[in-house]
C-alpha cells in the first residue's frame, strides 16, 4: 500500500507467528494443513491395520468377474454371466434413464402447478397449493413406497386379462396397465426407417429455421408471419409423406398375453414407474414453488410498462415477463434436477436396478467389497453432480446481469 | 348555474337516501364466485374439473376414514368387522401406537421420558424462535440439551451435569481470554471444557446411581422418536459446523478455502444414502481397531456433515448478499477478522439466511427416514419391518403410510409456516 | 451448546463399547450382554412381538449362548441386520455373533473371513406359487416373474438354475420379506423364491395358506448356521459347543423339563459331562461347570426349540425332514462331548 506503514522490524520473533497479522494467516493455514494431514494419516493407517487384521485387501478385480445375478430392466445387453462392471454400467444407465424421465415430467408438472397456483380461479389455486404443500412436506421415501404400494395394490395382475370374461382389458388393444408394469406397443424399425427418422429430424430443424425467419421478418420489415399452424405442418407433413412413400417401414409390435406375462411391445416395469412418478410429483411441488417465486419476482411495473407500449397480454408474457422470470427460475430448477438424480438412489427401496441397487447393492452383497463399491458409487454421483454444477455455472455467467 | 334555474325546480330532496345494497350479482358469495370461479368459459371448465377432482378424492377418502375400525386386535378381525364395507383398519395404529412412536426396544415404563423431552423442546425452542419472548427463557434453551440427554438416554444425572459444568467452565475461560484475542479465547475455552470433561469422567464414574434413570442404549431408540432425535441433534450440530465452513469458504487463506470447498462440494455431490452406507458398512474400517461406537452415532456424524455442507452454502449466500460497505465499515473501525465477523457480519448474514436454514432443516428432517434403508427402526423402518412383517398386520398399508405421512406433514408444514412468518417479519425493505 | 450431547453420547458409547479386539468372550462377560445379530423380522426364526420381545428359532440360539456365558437368557441385545449390513456388523465387532439364517458358503468362510460354528437348520431354496396358476414344476416357469429377497445367495442360485435349464424369467429384487409377500399376494410376481423354511413361514401368515403350493424342486443347498469372526477361536468354541450341547441334549433325552433332575447325576457319563457333574468341560471353555445346563434351560433342547418355533404344531408347520437327529435319519449330529 503505502511506504509509511510498518516501521522497520527488529529480528523475527516466534511470538509474531500468532500476534502479527502478517504471519498469523500462515500459522493458521499451517496448523489446518497439519491437522488435515494428521487426520488423513490416522484414517489411512487405521484402514491399513484393519484390513491387515481381517486379512482383506483393496482390489478392483471383482469388477471383471461374472456378476452371477439377473437384472429385470436393462438398456444394454446383460446376462448373469456378464461382469460386475457391466452390471454397474447397466445400473448407471438406469439411473440416468429414471433421472431424465423424472426431470422432464417434474418440470412440466411444476410449471403447470406453479402457474395454476397464481391463477385467479380460487379453487384451482387452492388445489395447487394443497398439492404443493402435501408433497413438499412429506419425505420422498414415503411417497415412493406409497406409490409403489398403490401400483401393486390397485392395478390388476396380468392374470386379470386372461380367460373368457377377463376382469380387465387392454386399452385400445395396445396398452396394458398391470401391477408389474405398463406394456405399450414398441416400434419395429424396418428397412428404410432411418430415412423417415432423418426426415423427421430435419423437420425439427426446419421449424426452428422458420421461427427464426419469422422473427427476422418481424424485426426487419414489421411483417407478422403466422407461427401457429405452420409448425405442425412443417413437423409432420414431410415425415408422413416419406413414411407412406417408402411403404410404411416402421410398424408397431403390440404386447400380448403369452404365458405368465405380456410379451412383445415395450415394457416399463412397475418399480421404474413408481420411482419416476414419485420423483416427478415430489420434485414437481418444489419446482412449482420456484416457478411461482420467479414469476412473482418480476415487478408489476414490468407488466404495466409493457402494456403501456401496446403489447398484447400473450406477448407481454413471452417477451417481457418470461425472459426475466427464467433468469430467476433456472438456477433453482437445475439444482432440483440435481436433487432428482441424487434421490433416484432411493430406487433401492422399490427394487429398481439403478446403480445403487446393482453396484452398491447386489454386487456389494455378493462380493463383500464394501469399500470399493461405495467408493465407486460416490465417484459416479460426484461426477454427475459436478458436471451439472459446471453447466449451471456456465449458464449463470451467461445470463447474469452485468453489474458495476 | 343561475338562480332562475333553481326556482324552476319543483322538488329538492333535502335528506339522504338510505344506501341501497349493491345488485345481488355484485356482492357477497355470488360476486366472489363470479369473479374467482366462473369469470370466463375456460375458467368455468377448470372450476368444474377441479370440483370433480376434489369430489372424487373425498368420495374415496371419507368413507375409508369415517368407516374405519379402531379396536380390533389384528387384520383378520378388521375384515370380519367391516364385512367388505369400505373402511380403514386403524386398529394397527392403536395397537402399535407405542412402537410407531418409540420403536420396539425402548423400556415401556419409560415412555414418559421422551414425551417430556419432546414437550420441553417447545419451551426450549420458543425463545429462539420468537424474539419477543422474555430473554430469561434462554436459560431453559441452554439447559435443554443436558436435560433431554438425561431424559432420553437415562443413566446418572452426574454425566450431563458434568458436561454442563464443562461448557460453563469453557465459556468462563473464553470470556476471560477473548479480550486478548478471539483465537485465544476460542481455543482456551475448548481446552478448558475438554479438561473439565476429562477430569469429570473420573468423578462421575463412582456416582453411577445418583438420580439415575434406567439407562437406554442408543440402538434401542426407534420409531418417530428416532426421526426427531436425528433431526434435532443433527440440525443443532450442523449449524456451528456450517458457519465455520461458510467462513472458511469465503476466507482469503487459500489452503483453508480449498479444504472447505472440497468438503462442501464432495458432500453435496453425493446422495445421503451413500453417506449412510459409509456410516454403516465402511466407516468401521477407518477407525482404530477395537473402537466400536454404535450405529446411531455414526449416522449422526454423517447426517451432520451432510447438513453442514448445505447450511454452509446457505450462509455463504447470506454473506455474499451483505453489501460490501458492511465489510469495509468493519475494517475501517479497526476491527480484526474475528471481531468483524462476530459483531458486524455474521449477525446480519445469519438473519438473511434464516429462511434458507429452515428449508435445509425441513429437508434434513425428512431425510432422516433414509436410515430405514440401513436397517434402523425409525418410523418408516418400523412400518416396513416389524409391523408389516407380523402376521397380525400384514396387508395394512394405507393406514400406516397415511399415519407416517401425516406425522411428517404436521411437523414440516409447521416449521415452513414459521419460516414464512419469520421471513415476513424480518423483511426490512419496502 | 448441543455439542455436549455429542460428547456425552461419545462418553457413553465409549464406556458401553469398550475395546472389542481379541477376546470376545471376555468382552461379553465384561459387558454383561451378548450382542446378537438377527434378521429384521422373519416369523418363526426371529421377529419381535407386540411387546418388542424377540422370539424364534435363531433367537433361541442367541439366548442359549447368553445363558451359557452370562447365566441369563435375557441378557441379549438383539441387533436387526439386513442382508447388506450383517457381515459388516459382524466384522466390525458391532455384534458378537450372527444368527440370521445365513448360508454357509466357501467364499463367506474363506474370503469374507468368518467362522461358521455349525449348522442349526438344513435348508434349500424353493419356490412358492399360487395354486390357481396350475404349475407343478419349476421347469414350467418359463417367462414367469419371480420375487427374490435381495442380498442373499438366492439370487445367484436362481440365475444359475434358470440358466442351467435354459428358461427365462423376470427377477423382481425386494428388500424385505414383508414387501416380497405384499408383491406376491398382489400378483405382481408369479413366484416367490427363498429358502424353503422362509417360504413356509411366509405362507403361514397368509389369509388362505391352502391357496399356495411349494413346488417340489429344491434348487440349492442352504446350510444355515450361526457364525462368528475369524481368528477368535475361543469364542467360536463357546458358540459351537453351545449349539452342539442343544443338539446332543435332544439325542440324549435331556430336555428343559428334566434337566434340573438329571443335573443331580445320572448313570450316563456323557450326560454327566454335558451337565457338568463329571469332568471339566466348562472350565476348558472358560466357563463354569453348569454352562450347558443353563443353555438347555433357556429354551429347551434342539428338538424343543424346533417344535416351539417352527415345528408342525406352529402355524409355520415345518417337518423335521433333514433336520431330524442322525439317529432318526436326519443330518443333525453333534460331535461327542468328551
Amino acid at each position: 500500500m503505502t511506504s509509511m506503514t510498518d516501521p522497520a522490524q527488529g529480528s523475527f520473533r516466534l511470538s509474531m507467528l500468532i500476534n502479527d497479522t502478517r504471519y498469523r494467516s500462515y500459522t493458521f493455514q499451517f496448523i489446518a494443513l497439519m491437522i488435515l494431514i494428521a487426520l488423513m494419516a490416522f484414517l489411512g493407517v487405521n484402514l491399513a491395520r484393519n484390513l491387515a487384521e481381517a486379512g482383506l485387501n483393496i482390489s478392483y478385480g471383482f469388477l471383471g468377474q461374472p456378476a452371477g445375478y439377473d437384472v429385470n430392466q436393462t438398456l444394454i445387453d446383460y446376462t448373469s454371466q456378464s461382469s460386475n462392471l457391466r452390471a454397474a454400467v447397466v445400473g448407471i444407465l438406469n439411473t440416468l434413464l429414471v433421472a431424465f424421465l423424472a426431470c422432464v415430467t417434474a418440470t412440466i408438472l411444476g410449471v403447470i402447478a406453479g402457474v395454476a397456483r397464481l391463477s385467479k380461479n380460487w379453487l384451482v389455486s387452492k388445489l395447487m397449493a394443497a398439492y404443493v404443500e402435501a408433497f413438499r412436506n412429506v419425505p420422498v421415501l414415503i411417497w415412493i413406497l406409497m406409490i409403489y404400494t398403490l401400483m401393486t395394490a390397485v392395478l390388476p395382475a396380468p392374470n386379470a386379462f386372461r380367460g373368457e370374461n377377463p376382469s380387465s382389458s387392454m386399452l385400445l388393444d395396445a396398452f396394458a396397465f398391470t401391477n408389474r408394469g405398463v406394456y405399450t406397443p414398441a416400434p419395429v424399425w424396418g428397412p428404410g426407417s432411418m430415412v423417415v427418422v432423418a426426415v423427421f429430424l430435419a423437420s425439427i430443424v426446419g421449424v426452428f429455421a422458420y421461427r427464426r425467419y419469422a422473427i427476422k421478418q418481424l424485426f426487419d420489415h414489421g411483417r407478422v408471419l403466422p407461427t401457429g399452424w405452420p409448425t405442425p405442418v412443417i413437423l409432420f407433413v414431410p415425415t408422413l409423406v416419406v413414411f407412406f412413400a417408402l411403404g410404411m417401414p416402421i410398424s408397431l409390435d403390440y404386447p400380448a398375453l403369452r404365458g405368465f406375462n405380456f410379451q412383445g411391445g415395450l415394457q416399463i416395469g412397475a418399480p421404474l414407474i413408481a420411482l419416476w412418478l414419485a420423483l416427478s410429483v415430489y420434485t414437481g411441488a418444489f419446482i412449482a414453488e420456484n416457478v411461482r417465486a420467479g414469476i412473482q419476482a418480476i415487478s408489476k411495473g414490468q407488466t404495466e410498462a409493457a402494456a403501456s407500449l401496446g403489447l398484447r397480454p400473450r406477448r407481454i408474457m413471452n417477451l417481457v415477463i418470461l425472459p426475466q422470470a427464467l433468469r430467476v427460475i433456472i438456477p433453482p430448477l437445475i439444482s432440483q434436477y440435481l436433487n432428482i438424480t441424487k434421490n433416484s438412489s432411493l430406487a433401492i427401496a422399490v427394487g429398481y436396478a439403478d446403480v445403487t441397487a446393482t453396484l452398491g447393492g447386489i454386487t456389494l452383497n455378493q462380493t463383500g467389497r464394501a469399500i470399493e463399491c461405495v467408493l465407486l458409487l460416490m465417484l459416479f454421483y460426484l461426477t454427475i453432480s459436478l458436471s451439472i454444477s459446471a453447466i449451471m455455472n456456465v449458464y449463470n455467467n451467461s445470463v447474469s446481469l452485468k453489474e458495476r | 348555474m343561475s338562480d332562475t334555474h333553481a326556482h324552476s325546480v319543483s322538488y329538492v330532496r333535502d335528506t339522504m337516501l338510505p344506501q341501497s345494497e349493491p345488485p345481488a350479482a355484485q356482492t357477497g358469495a355470488i360476486k366472489w364466485m363470479r369473479e374467482s370461479l366462473f369469470s370466463s368459459v375456460p375458467y368455468t371448465i377448470l372450476t368444474l374439473l377441479a370440483l370433480y377432482v376434489v369430489y372424487s378424492l373425498l368420495a374415496g377418502f371419507l368413507p375409508w376414514l369415517l368407516g374405519g375400525v379402531w379396536t380390533t386386535a389384528n387384520i383378520r378381525e378388521c375384515r370380519e368387522v367391516l364385512e367388505g364395507a369400505s373402511g380403514g383398519c386403524f386398529s394397527v395404529l392403536t395397537e402399535r401406537w407405542n412402537q410407531l412412536l418409540f420403536g420396539i426396544a425402548y423400556p415401556q415404563d419409560g415412555y414418559w421420558r421422551p414425551t417430556l423431552a419432546f414437550a420441553l423442546l417447545f419451551v426450549a425452542a420458543a425463545p429462539v424462535l420468537f424474539s419477543h419472548l422474555p430473554r430469561g427463557l434462554l436459560v431453559v434453551t441452554g439447559l435443554y440439551p443436558f436435560i433431554a440427554f438425561w431424559l432420553i438416554w437415562g443413566g446418572t444425572i452426574a454425566v450431563p451435569v458434568m458436561a454442563l459444568i464443562g461448557v460453563v467452565g469453557g465459556y468462563l475461560v473464553y470470556s476471560r481470554l477473548v479480550a486478548n484475542s478471539f483465537a485465544a479465547g476460542f481455543f482456551g475455552g475448548i481446552l478448558a471444557a475438554l479438561l473439565i470433561w476429562f477430569i469429570g469422567g473420573y468423578i462421575t464414574a463412582p456416582l453411577e446411581g445418583v438420580l439415575a434413570l434406567e439407562a437406554v442404549a442408543s440402538r434401542n431408540m426407534g420409531g418417530f422418536m428416532l426421526n426427531m432425535i436425528l433431526g434435532v441433534v443433527c440440525v443443532s450440530l450442523s449449524l456451528p459446523l456450517g458457519i465455520a465452513l461458510a467462513l472458511g469458504r469465503q476466507s482469503s487463506l487459500p489452503i483453508i478455502k480449498l479444504i472447505c470447498v472440497v468438503f462442501i462440494e464432495f458432500i453435496r455431490g453425493v446422495p445421503l444414502i451413500t453417506l449412510l452406507f459409509v456410516a454403516n458398512v465402511v466407516l468401521a474400517y477407518f477407525l482404530p481397531p477395537g473402537t466400536n461406537f454404535d450405529l446411531i452415532l455414526r449416522v449422526i456424524i454423517m447426517i451432520t456433515m451432510f447438513a453442514a455442507a448445505y447450511i454452509a452454502e446457505v450462509i455463504r449466500g447470506g454473506l455474499a448478499a451483505l453489501p460490501r460497505g458492511q465489510y469495509e465499515a468493519a475494517d475501517s473501525l479497526g476491527l480484526d477478522y474475528a471481531q468483524a465477523m462476530r459483531l458486524i457480519i455474521l449477525p446480519q448474514a445469519l438473519k438473511i439466511s434464516i429462511p434458507g436454514i429452515v428449508n435445509v432443516a425441513v429437508g434434513l428432517f425428512k431425510d432422516t427416514t433414509l436410515v430405514s434403508i440401513i436397517s434402523m427402526f425409525d418410523l418408516v423402518g418400523m412400518i416396513r419391518g416389524p409391523i408389516l412383517a407380523s402376521t397380525d398386520w400384514n396387508g395394512v398399508y394405507w393406514e400406516l403410510w397415511g399415519f407416517a405421512a401425516l406425522l411428517f406433514f404436521v411437523v414440516c408444514y409447521g416449521i415452513s409456516q414459521y419460516s414464512q412468518w419469520l421471513e415476513r417479519k424480518l423483511q426490512t425493505g419496502h | 451448546m448441543k455439542k455436549s450431547v455429542l460428547f456425552g453420547a461419545l462418553t457413553v458409547a465409549g464406556l458401553a463399547a469398550g475395546a472389542s479386539a481379541a477376546a470376545t468372550l471376555d468382552d461379553v462377560k465384561a459387558r454383561g450382554k451378548l450382542n446378537c445379530g438377527v434378521t429384521t423380522g422373519l416369523v418363526g426364526f426371529a421377529a419381535p412381538d407386540a411387546n418388542g420381545e424377540w422370539n424364534g428359532f435363531d433367537v433361541a440360539v442367541c439366548r442359549a449362548v447368553a445363558a451359557a456365558v452370562l447365566g441369563d437368557a435375557s441378557a441379549v441385545e438383539f441387533i436387526p441386520t439386513t442382508g447388506k449390513t450383517r457381515f459388516t456388523a459382524l466384522a466390525s465387532g458391532e455384534i458378537d455373533m450372527l444368527a440370521r439364517n445365513t448360508t454357509w458358503t466357501f467364499s463367506r468362510d474363506v474370503d469374507l473371513k468368518f467362522t461358521f460354528v455349525g449348522v442349526n437348520y438344513y435348508d434349500g431354496q424353493g419356490f412358492m406359487v399360487p395354486k390357481a396358476l396350475g404349475v407343478s414344476s419349476a421347469k414350467d416357469l418359463d417367462g414367469a416373474t419371480v420375487c427374490i429377497q435381495t442380498g442373499t445367495t438366492t439370487e445367484l442360485n436362481l440365475a444359475d438354475y434358470f440358466r442351467k435349464n435354459n428358461i427365462s424369467y423376470e427377477p423382481v429384487p425386494i428388500e424385505t420379506n414383508a414387501e416380497a409377500q405384499q408383491q406376491y399376494l398382489a400378483g405382481a410376481c408369479d413366484v416367490y423364491t427363498t429358502d424353503a423354511s422362509g417360504l413356509a413361514a411366509t405362507r403361514a401368515t397368509f389369509e388362505a395358506p391352502g391357496d399356495h403350493v411349494l413346488l417340489p424342486e429344491i434348487i440349492s443347498k442352504e446350510p444355515l448356521g450361526p457364525l462368528v469372526r475369524h481368528g477368535d477361536d475361543d469364542w467360536a468354541d463357546v458358540v459351537r459347543w453351545t449349539l452342539n450341547a442343544l443338539i446332543a441334549a435332544e439325542e440324549l433325552g435331556i430336555s428343559s423339563a428334566n434337566v434340573a433332575e438329571l443335573a443331580s447325576g445320572t448313570n450316563n457319563p456323557e450326560v454327566n459331562r454335558i451337565l457338568g457333574t463329571e469332568g471339566t468341560l466348562g472350565e476348558m471353555l472358560g466357563l463354569d461347570a453348569e454352562w450347558a445346563k443353563r443353555a438347555i434351560m433357556a429354551s429347551g433342547n434342539y428338538g424343543e426349540i424346533f417344535e416351539k418355533n417352527i415345528g408342525e404344531a406352529t402355524p409355520i408347520g415345518l417337518a423335521r425332514g433333514l433336520n431330524a437327529q442322525w439317529t432318526d435319519g436326519g443330518l443333525i449330529y453333534s460331535p461327542p462331548f468328551r
